[in-house]
């Protein structure tokens, strides 16, 4: 098999922030390698470090307070923490692109949502007003905005309206890797379809590879080929929707399926992880979820948890899978 | 292209401003008030004749009360009140224009580079507005005269000196929660480069506390103003400046009032058509602000 061109790839990725309460370690080693065309989910509970992996990965982490401690990005090819600035902001947009989170404040409320589409090619294709204009109009039509609506201004379109906008910034450039984060939290269930859609058919046309950060399993299962799961800065386990979904290996992945509401079955519980997340301030020794496992043993706390392949595409991080036989009892429906 | 130019009831944020400013009945009265001691200003400037109507001595005709001729009335020279309030209205005009111009430039340009950049170059510059702003500007004005001479442009950077630690403090502010603000994130995230962010999104949507800052401190600007010259400090005699004239009719409180009576007035109905404009540009803005 010819080696692919990989797209993303994060090597051992630390990041800390420094604020007034101590070091919080929001991001504590994670790898993750994208081709061309896939699409990874990133999912995981609040806190967990996936906007900050996201920003990261566009070398747009807020300063002064967040340090890139260590680990590398290389993005096309391009290592995105050491290039120039002006290369920087060449691949901020062109190389990679980002959806952010919540569309209502991710538009400035003062210029027309054209004008906003075209300064994003603008910066980048080097082209006229007019033909910059021109292809805000395309893009808006692209996400379904009626064209007329490219003389108005943020506070006049409805939020869906808005998520559109702002995905339409994000597509203006044809970026080879897309970064949503969260992008339909903030929409209706029938939206959040459409929106997914729109960004489906948009990949399949231009090949973009896309990182999908997400709450919802159920959208990662629709979306993505593979899933990272993420817990207190770390990935607690990779692998295909097969491998995450049908051969679930974490136990805090297993937690993250029972606390999902069972159609099939409605008079099943709902368990929710008992515990707290951790502290982010606190980088145990060990396992960041023994706290909260069921399966905790001694050393769990305090060996170093190292990545275990259960297969070619399948990542593990507990350490309990070095023991011959051990498995996760999973409740399936 | 142009056929896509639809109206759709609204013009952004800056339509909006305007509609909720021309239902402010004080503020519309301001500024129709304010618009015509500009036009005064202006027509007195080019109508009157300096020499002959505003600073020729009279002495025949001094300390005159109102009259057909003199509506009102005359100062200790027999000059023409009404003719020197007229030609006066253009320095108080000037100074508090100009002063607040050039604080406003100076101060908020120093308060967004504070504001965005942070760190060692927002220490520096904040704290040596810190140095500045104690400075009382009647000493300023005073170091400023001396340094080159007594006259209008003296007394525009004195009193805009002064105030440009308070443009930047609002600015640096302003630019502060605008920083904050997600599409900031988002223009980085397409590559925009720090200069293209600082015009095309801090500036905009850190201007409406810096403008209506910028309209308040025009009428403190005045007074300021006024009171140097009314303390010989400011615009220099025969000039008719309105503190100016203020100061001369001290001595003539007991014979003639309209010396003091207009020139105060004056200064009054200035002062109050720019605060009636400054409140109806903060209340137009205000609630556009939250948004
Ligand atoms: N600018 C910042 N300064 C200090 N701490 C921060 C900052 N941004 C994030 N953090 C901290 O870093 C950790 C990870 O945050 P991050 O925003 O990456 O989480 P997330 O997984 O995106 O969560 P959510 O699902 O709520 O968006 C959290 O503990 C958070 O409090
Ligand atoms: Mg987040």
């Amino acid at each position: 098999m010819v080696k692919e061109k990989l797209v993303l790839e994060i090597n051992d990725l630390v990041v800390n922030y420094e604020t007034d309460n101590g070091t919080v370690h929001a991001v504590n080693g994670i790898n993750l390698k994208l081709k061309q065309k896939q699409s990874v989910g990133i999912v995981g509970e609040t806190g967990a470090g996936k906007t900050t992996t996201a920003l990261a990965i566009l070398n747009l982490i807020p300063q002064p307070t967040g340090i890139i401690k260590n680990g590398t990005i290389i993005v096309d090819g391009k290592n995105m923490l050491t290039i120039s600035e002006s290369d920087l902001r060449m691949m901020r947009g062109k190389g990679v692109s980002m959806i952010f989170q919540d569309p209502m404040t991710a538009l400035n409320p003062v210029f027309t949502i054209g004008e906003q589409i075209a300064e994003s090619v603008r910066i980048h294709e080097g082209v006229s007003n007019k033909d910059a204009m021109q292809r805000a109009i395309e893009m808006l039509e692209i996400v379904g905005i009626d064209k007329d609506r490219a003389y108005d201004y943020p506070h006049q379109l409805s939020g869906g309206m808005k998520q559109r906008v702002v995905i339409a910034i994000a597509l203006a450039c044809q970026a080879k890797l897309l970064i949503a984060d969260e992008p339909t939290t903030a929409l209706d269930v029938t939206i959040q379809a459409q929106v997914l859609e729109l960004i489906r058919s948009y990949r399949e046309k231009y090949d973009t590879a896309m990182i999908l950060i997400t709450h919802d399993l159920g959208i990662v299962a629709e979306t993505c080929d593979e899933v990272a799961v993420m817990y207190a800065g770390v990935i607690v386990e990779y692998g295909t929707l097969e491998d995450i979904f049908n051969r679930t290996k974490h136990p805090y992945t297993e937690g993250l399926f029972n606390s999902l509401p069972n159609i099939i079955e409605r008079r099943s519980k709902l368990t929710p992880i008992p515990g707290m997340v951790l502290d982010p301030t606190i980088l145990p020794d060990g396992c960041v979820f023994a706290d909260r496992c069921s399966y905790v043993i001694d050393t769990c706390r305090t060996t170093f948890q190292k990545d275990i392949a259960v297969s070619d595409t399948h990542i593990v991080r507990c350490s309990r899978y070095q023991e011959p036989g051990f498995n996760i009892k999973r409740m399936i429906a | 292209m142009k056929g896509l130019r639809k109206e759709r009831g609204s013009s952004g944020f800056w339509g909006e401003v305007l509609k909720e400013f021309k239902k402010n009945k004080g503020a519309v009265t301001g500024f129709i008030v304010f618009s015509l001691i500009v036009l005064v200003a202006v027509l007195a400037v080019f109508l009157l004749d300096y020499k002959t109507q505003i600073t020729k001595i009279n002495i025949p005709e001094a300390l005159q009360p109102s009259s057909w001729k003199h509506p009102f009335g005359t100062d200790q020279f027999g000059r023409d009140i009404l003719n020197r309030i007229l030609y006066g209205a253009h320095y108080s005009l000037l100074i508090g224009l100009c002063a607040v111009t050039i604080s406003t430039a100076i101060g908020s340009m120093l308060g967004i580079i504070a504001g965005y950049f942070g760190g060692l170059v927002e220490t520096i510059i904040m704290r040596t507005m810190d140095v500045i702003s104690p400075i009382p500007s009647v000493l300023l004005a005073i170091c400023i005269a001396s340094a080159f001479g007594q006259s209008l442009i003296s007394l525009m950077l004195a009193v805009g000196i002064v105030t440009v630690p308070a443009f930047a403090r609002v600015a640096r502010a302003s630019v502060m929660s605008v920083r904050e603000e997600e599409y900031i994130e988002a223009a980085k995230a397409i590559g925009a480069s720090d200069i293209n962010i600082i015009v095309k999104h801090v500036i905009p949507n850190s201007l409406p506390p810096i403008l209506v800052q910028a309209t308040m401190r025009v009428a403190s600007a005045i007074i300021v103003g006024s009171s140097l010259s009314f303390l010989g400090l400011g615009v220099p005699a025969p000039k008719p400046e309105w503190g100016g004239m203020l100061a001369q009719g001290r001595s003539f409180l007991n014979t003639s009032t309209n010396m003091t009576l207009y020139p105060g007035l004056a200064i009054m109905i200035t002062v109050l058509a720019i605060n009636l404009i400054g409140d109806g540009v903060r209340d137009a803005m205000d609630p556009k602000l939250k948004r």
